[in-house]
């Protein structure tokens, strides 16, 4: 190291605990695997199937990353306070479900009909998250608790309101139209159909990643996934934050929910699997959050969503059998958890005084 | 050493914290008896006892994270009965955390500012005051001799004498009124325990409050101008330095009833050993 005179106060260190090169500091970046991952994916089915760089098959590949993307992003905060969430895919199905009944049956008009599903599926965040804070039990278990009851609840309550498997019609209903303009409009965009769902994802992930890294309420995600004793002891609002969390992913389970209906116009009773809910996970997991919490970002988990929507449909246009997917999801995942290990290694090794 | 504190004058005003006959109960176990006890501004007030007699639970109570259930905690001479750690801060009561509670994976400055970030603008759009936060978390540990210090780092990357340097620094800057130093348990180096010490004496010139809550003896009477001794959740004495010298102290500490039932214990099965 060449001596320039002495250290000025307060100048970005480039000494010892300086020598962060460039690459360190992208190790830093939780989204970098997942980057590098989309990067290879993306080449690698641009040539296997070149329909998927497309407008068409650029439609197709954001329509499949949005509606799981916006689950993501929200487990992945969740993911970083330290918890799981797996009930989000039955939320957005229940949801639907319940919005369908109450304007299809009731004869709801159109957003009083979405108002009360949404709170009825803040009211499955808050019980999650009250449960998990009070019971200091693993959210995995209960949510997979809640996940059963709603499963069960909604589908057998569905049938039972609705005498049928189906309600159809919705589109007669006020304010139909306003709300299909804000959830289930689309766009022709050089020859692809760009759904609105697109728009909500982007501005969940910006928003999300604003909030993780630029807001109070971020400093609390972050420190109640990754210290939790330390926040409690500088008066971090650890129970409030994590409540708050189960409710963003209910709500965003409920926003999946209701772009799917107000597109389709019509409601399928459908077993929504506890699949959708690890897909979530899988992908912001791929994102680059770590499972132990205290680590991720929201951006990863979108981009983590992309990369999961470029494989599958990859794999449909260049005519692989599409069960082949599972497997390299399975292989992207083992890959990013490995990546994970070493970014925790790198992180958590404490130097020796 | 104690001149600072016999210049003043004995102050007419109140103490700055005082404790009046205040019990904390886990479920039917008191962790913390009657106790009272007062922790002038501008003294060392140096807590001592074993393990379980209610140390740590008078950090507890003093910082914030366990409000008392019975008795008076005093600030100024007014009943408080802290919340959360957060009002302790904001009423300028600052705690060193044994186990410094700093979270490896959170960069320093948002390790400095845990739980009271600065911010600006209002609710929707209010955001953390990045550029404020990292120039004072910059300053704040030059004060306490860490320089050279990135503060977008993950505090994993800090040695650990500066991991804890940065817990001092933090509650230097929080500490408008008292310091509560809970002794970390790591084990530390010379000039690790140094720079403890000259941050517990300049907070003491500085007229803060501060209580130490130490293991070791020696350490405390090199500092200490007042001696408080818990033993099973009660005060067991209270001593001023007047009163001790090192050696009482350590006789105190190590020469409770629990030494002397050993002592009985062990001359009963090896009578030899009442020879000695």
């Amino acid at each position: 190291m060449i001596a320039e005179g002495p250290p000025t106060f307060g100048a970005v260190s480039v000494g010892a605990p300086g020598d962060r090169g460039l690459l360190a500091r992208a190790l830093d970046r939780p989204s970098l695997p997942a980057l590098v991952g989309l990067v290879v994916v993306v080449l690698f089915f641009g040539l296997e199937a070149p329909g998927l760089l497309s407008a068409g098959g650029a439609a197709g590949v954001l329509d499949v990353a949005a509606s799981l993307g916006i689950g993501a992003v929200a487990v992945a905060l969740l993911l970083v306070a330290g918890q799981f969430d797996l009930s989000i895919g039955v939320v957005a199905v229940a949801g639907s479900l319940l919005s369908a009944v109450l304007i299809g049956l009731a004869g709801w008009p159109t957003w009083p009909a979405l108002a009360a599903s949404l709170a009825a599926s803040l009211a499955v965040g808050v019980v999650n998250g009250v449960l998990v804070v009070n019971t200091g039990l693993p959210s995995f278990l209960v949510t997979i608790a809640t996940f059963l009851i709603l499963q069960g609840t909604a589908l057998a309550g569905f049938e039972a309101v609705a005498g049928s498997t189906q309600v159809t019609g919705l589109d007669q209903a006020a304010g139909w139209r306003s709300a299909a303009a804000v959830f289930g409009s689309s766009a022709e965009i050089a020859g692809g159909r760009f759904q609105v769902s697109v728009l909500w994802w982007v501005a969940a992930a910006a928003l999300a990643s604003w909030a993780l890294w630029r807001t109070k309420f971020g400093n609390a995600v972050f420190a109640s996934g990754g210290a939790r004793t330390a926040a409690r002891e500088l008066g971090v609002p650890v129970r409030r934050t994590t409540i708050t969390l189960f409710c963003l992913t209910a709500t965003a389970g409920w926003l999946i929910g209701t772009l799917a209906l107000l597109r389709l116009e019509s409601v399928l009773v459908t077993n929504a699997g506890l699949g959708t809910g690890i897909d979530y996970i899988v992908v912001a997991v791929i994102g680059g959050c770590l499972l132990t919490g205290g680590y991720g970002s929201a951006a990863g988990a979108a981009i983590g969503a992309l990369l999961y929507a470029v494989a599958r449909q990859g794999i449909v246009l260049a005519g692989w059998d599409p069960r082949w997917f599972q497997a390299l999801l399975g292989g992207l995942l083992l890959v990013a958890l490995l990546a994970n290990g070493v970014v925790r290694r790198r992180l958590k090794a404490v130097p020796r005084s | 050493m104690s001149t600072s504190a016999d210049a003043v004058p004995p102050a007419p005003s109140l103490p700055l914290l005082e404790l009046r006959r205040l019990s904390v109960h886990y479920g039917s176990v008191a962790a913390l008896c009657r106790v009272s006890v007062t922790l002038p501004a501008g003294e060392i007030t140096c807590v001592l006892g074993e393990n379980g007699s209610g140390k740590s639970t008078l950090v507890a109570v003093l910082s914030g994270l366990r409000p008392h259930d019975e008795g008076q905690l005093l600030l100024s001479g007014e009943p408080v009965r802290f919340r959360s750690p957060l009002q302790a801060r904001s009423a300028g009561i600052a705690t060193v955390w044994q186990d410094l509670a700093v979270a490896p994976l959170l960069s320093i400055w948002r390790n400095f500012f845990l739980g009271a970030e600065p911010t600006r603008g209002v609710w929707p759009l209010r955001r953390l005051d990045v550029d404020r936060a990292r120039e004072t978390t910059v300053r704040a540990l030059a004060r306490v001799g860490v320089t050279q210090v990135d503060p977008d780092q993950p505090a994993s990357t800090l040695q650990a004498g500066a991991r804890q340097s940065l817990a001092v620094a933090r509650a230097l800057h929080f500490g408008a009124r008292a310091l509560v130093v809970d002794e970390p348990t790591a084990p530390l180096t010379v000039a690790q325990q140094t720079l403890l010490l000259q941050a517990i004496v300049e907070a003491r010139t500085q007229g803060l409050a501060v209580v130490l809550v130490t293991n070791n003896p020696r350490y405390a009477h090199l500092v200490g101008d007042r001696f408080l001794l818990l033993a099973h959740g009660a005060v067991a004495g209270c001593l001023t330095r007047d009163d001790v010298d090192a050696a009482d102290l350590m006789r105190l500490m190590a020469g409770g009833e629990e030494f002397s039932a050993l002592t009985a214990a062990l001359t009963a099965l090896h009578s030899e050993l009442g020879d000695r």
